[in-house]
């Protein structure tokens, strides 16, 4: 059994110090070579370890390349879900580099740790680890071309400006081109990267534009390659007969039919790998095509032992979440004392809120392709951690890391599903019985049961409003199944499901939270927005509803609550600043024309969040008919620091609406017997073009950091929607998805 | 096994296959033309589109052997050089996110304009309902489509032909 327990950790790793510095060195190559190191407040916490042990020769992140014909190549192991990663990275590094944004090319880096450090996507950090290191690796290709060309006319350096590729010495005129200085510039001292002066941002040019996307071509006429696009000569396809139930294996297996089908090259069974990896093991068929491997996938007669876990239900899970949600808990953030202000006779609300487990559904299902050569291997993967890939891939296969060669492909959504390794795992076992390129394919079948699904959550919120009209006490007890608790046992089981509840940011003496965890065989992992997309809608519901219990408007109340102290300072990179955090919501209520009358059986909601250092307010508006209802639009104001493209912020934040939406009004994965009762879209469907509303976007400019963008827009979207039914019907909606009542 | 004739973007084609098996998977693992997505196999998800003779199919529920002579386009023959008018207005308007499901969503588009060139929001809305997008990008689909329609010169009551 393999015990890889290399866990990705994005709440632990957001508390770890910043490390932002570059070192430049010249690889032998052609040109200009600049290494650059990210530092990594989202990162894995285990990378981080791996990083401080690592005393190799090349500590980098990313290159950047200055060809010899001027050209420049950021070179980068960054995966590309669409949120436009790469575009974003070029436009930093071209901003200082004074380069048009068509001499930057953006190639995705082969996976070699020893050379390229840092790569997961994740915790929706590539933009907020990036910016400093690649502003300052942009100035320095800057600076070292203006003192080769400086050198070379024997003038002072500050006589001298870059532009557009060019240096110019507006004094005599002369003019040279980057491609012309390059070879000087390469043999120039390297200067320290956190001394080199870096643009003005009132000066940026790029940076703050919106700018096409440089994968969206590749994306309208089929020739962006996905993982499962991957052909190779040669290659075979294999899927892979799981037992439904978590934790089951194949007691016993006739695969005579199956091997007797047209295409089938080899029926074989694999073993579950256990704690790190999880995958579920069972019988592989592989076969010329992936119809024909599917085919006879349905042709095997397999009996199973679906072992303990066949006694879980869904009511089950929620008997025990309820339970552990109405008695003590672990605290975890003890403001005051609750106990006081709950037990005296002041106005008292004491509501549960549930919510349930969710699959990723990636519109490209999980898929890879290996090719094990016995003392080497190629991966194919779309993935969101290729050095993890790499990693598995070659201790299933019983070689070092850097036998294996990982390229990263498109990937066809992430959403946290694709930084685990399970299908690279499975793949690697196949592989090496194949002996040839194979293609492991999961049908969407496979993917919708055997997911890492978010977790399950039940919230009791108790809450008092003093004689004053404000909140006097908020008790939040959260009982979920915890994802830490599933992947590092030993491990605080809190660790991954009090985000955004613990940071509950409105000023209210006395605060708790306490936290129980519910054991269930069910894998879980990260979810887009991990636990801010359960805690968000608690938190957002439950202070609308003090809003209405001391008969206040749920904005101004909210407004009322966010106080930024005068000598506030973020105790952690976790911690919301509450004056960022009213700028979103009072321009979310401007611009919605919050307080304006709507029309009869129409309301209005709002809800505002942090997470990932991004800042949000979202305006519902909602039409209530009966049991129906319809959004007709949301509004979104968005605070996430420095903006590098407009452009992506603005489908980031559509894309995470809509996914929240579809949660919030469709979605559910329910257990029966041990397995997921979902299968396809027909039992879990995301929201469609007729259900989408209208969605706008304002962006609020700032200077700040830039916070993450793939995931922040999540968490307010379901709560200011519930809120809004609420201000329409009456009717509070405290289970996910929503159901409302006659 | 049996060897069908197929008409490709305008290229004739042989397959040695079960005729039996879907369109997709000729497509995508006999033709090399990947293009094509898999999404659910199951008709519901829009991601497998292609025309036959200019009607949007879904190709994961469609035989091979039921194709006969109509005509396929995939993605790949939809225009030589990205300038067909839906594929110009999916990158004005910045659409694909992952991009997955765009192959599919473009020739649900192209054949909805082939036949209504200037679509109200409903009938994109009735046109496209099949077509999932997980990345959730349903409001750039829209102005797309609008915008290709735009490039259209206005014929009759814009309600279809
Ligand atoms: S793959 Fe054909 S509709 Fe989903
Ligand atoms: S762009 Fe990702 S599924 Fe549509």
């Amino acid at each position: 059994m393999a015990t890889l327990t290399k866990t990705p950790d994005i709440r632990s790793a957001a508390q770890i110090s910043r490390r932002k510095f570059m070192t430049t060195s010249a690889v032998a190559s052609a040109g200009l070579m600049i290494g650059v190191r990210f530092s990594a407040p989202l990162a894995l916490a285990q990378e981080e370890e791996k990083a401080k042990k690592k005393a190799g020769p090349n500590p980098f992140d990313a290159y950047v390349h200055v060809k010899p014909d001027g050209r420049i190549s950021l070179i980068v192991a960054k995966s590309e879900m669409g949120q436009g990663t790469k575009t974003g990275l070029a436009m930093i590094l071209a901003e200082e580099a004074e380069v048009d944004w068509n001499t930057v090319a953006v190639e995705q880096a082969e996976t070699r740790p020893e050379i390229y450090q840092h790569m997961g996507t994740g915790g929706s950090g590539s933009t907020e680890e990036n910016f400093t290191p690649l502003r300052q690796a942009g100035a320095t290709v800057r600076l070292l071309m203006i003192q080769a060309a400086a050198a070379k006319w024997s003038v002072s350096p500050a006589e001298c400006a870059a532009k557009k590729g060019m240096v110019s010495h507006p004094k005599s005129g002369r003019k040279a081109g980057y491609s012309d200085l390059v070879e000087a510039a390469a043999k120039l001292p390297v200067p320290d990267p956190e001394k080199v002066p870096l643009k003005d941002a009132t000066k940026f040019e790029l940076i703050g534009h919106a700018t096409p996307r440089v994968d969206i071509p590749a994306k309208v006429n089929g020739s962006a390659q996905f993982g499962i696009d991957v052909r190779v000569p040669g290659m075979l396809f294999a899927v892979v007969a799981r037992c439904p139930t978590f934790g089951g294996k194949p007691a016993h297996f006739d695969s005579t039919k199956a091997k007797s089908m047209p295409g089938v090259r080899d029926v074989f069974e694999i073993p579950a790998l256990g704690a790190g990896i999880f995958t579920a093991g069972g019988v592989v068929v592989v076969a010329d095509s992936t119809w024909m491997a599917m085919q006879a996938r349905k042709a095997l007669e397999i009996t199973w032992d679906h072992g303990p876990a066949v006694s879980e239900s869904s009511a089950a899970m929620y008997d025990a979440m309820r339970e552990a949600a109405h008695r003590p808990g672990k605290r975890v953030r003890n403001d005051g004392d609750v106990d006081a202000v709950l037990s005296n006779g002041a106005k008292k609300v004491d509501v549960l809120y549930e919510m349930p487990l969710l699959a990723h559904a990636t519109m490209e299902p999980m898929n890879i392709t290996v090719h094990a050569r016995g003392a080497s291997a190629e991966v194919w993967a779309p993935t969101q951690c290729p050095d993890w890939v790499q990693g598995t891939v070659a201790q299933v296969l019983g070689l070092k890391p850097p036998q294996v060669i990982v390229h990263t492909t498109y990937l066809g959504g992430g959403f946290g599903r694709r930084y685990t390794v399970d299908f690279p795992a499975e793949a690697a076992q196949v592989a090496k019985v194949v002996g040839k390129p194979v293609q492991l394919v999961w049908s969407r079948e496979d993917d919708m049961t055997h997911d890492f699904y978010r977790p399950a959550s039940a919230h009791r919120m108790q809450g008092a409003i003093g004689q004053d009209g404000h909140p006097a006490a908020w008790f939040h007890t959260l009982a979920s199944t915890s994802i830490r608790a599933y992947w590092d046992p030993q491990a605080p089981p809190e660790g991954q499901e009090v985000g955004g509840a613990k940071e509950m940011p409105y000023a209210i003496p006395n605060v708790r939270l306490e936290y129980n965890p519910v054991a269930t065989a069910v894998p879980r992992a990260w979810w887009r927005s991990v636990e801010n997309s359960f805690n968000g809608f608690a938190v957002e519901c439950f202070i609308d509803e003090l809003a209405n219990a001391a008969g206040k408007d749920p904005y101004e109340f909210r407004r009322s609550l966010l106080v930024k102290p005068a000598n506030w300072k973020p105790k952690s990179d976790d911690d919301v600043d509450p004056a960022r955090l009213r700028g979103v919501l009072e321009l979310a209520a401007q611009k919605s024309d919050w307080g304006k009358p709507v029309g009869s059986d129409r309301g209005r909601g709002i809800a505002t969040f942090c997470s990932f250092g991004s800042y949000f307010a979202e305006v519902a508006e909602v039409t209530v008919k009966g049991t129906d209802f319809k959004i007709d639009r949301i509004v979104a104001a968005v605070d996430c620091g420095q903006i590098v493209n407009p452009e992506s912020v603005r489908a980031q934040t559509e894309s995470a609406i809509i996914y929240g939406l579809s949660a919030a009004l469709k979605n559910e994965i329910t257990i029966k017997n041990g397995a997921v009762e979902q299968t396809n879209f027909d039992g879990y469907d995301p929201l469609r073009i007729n259900e989408a509303p209208p969605i706008e976007v304002h962006l609020i400019h700032s200077s700040e950091d830039p916070g993450g963008m793939g995931e922040p827009a999540l968490p307010p979207a379901a709560p200011a929607v519930a809120n809004a039914i609420f201000a329409a019907s009456g009717q509070r909606l405290r289970r996910l998805p929503f159901q409302l009542k006659t | 096994m049996a060897a069908i004739q197929l008409l490709i973007n305008g290229s004739p084609r042989a397959v040695e296959v079960a005729p039996d098996t879907p369109l997709l998977w000729v497509l995508r693992d006999m033709l090399n033309l990947t293009g094509t997505k898999y999404g659910c196999g199951m008709g519901l998800c829009g991601a497998c589109t292609v025309h036959l003779d200019g009607e949007a199919v879904r190709s994961c529920q469609t035989a091979v052997s039921a194709v006969g002579a109509k005509k396929i386009t995939t993605i790949e023959g939809l225009s030589a050089d990205n300038t067909h008018p839906v594929q110009l207005a999916w990158i004005a308007e910045q659409v694909p996110q992952c991009g997955y499901c765009q192959c599919g969503q473009i020739m649900s588009a192209a054949a909805l304009l082939a036949q209504t060139p200037h679509p109200t929001d409903e009938q994109i809305d009735s046109a496209m309902v099949g077509n999932l997008c997980r990345c959730g990008m349903y409001q750039r689909i829209r102005q797309a489509i609008h915008r290709a329609s735009s490039a259209t010169p206005a014929s009759g009551s814009g309600k279809g032909a």
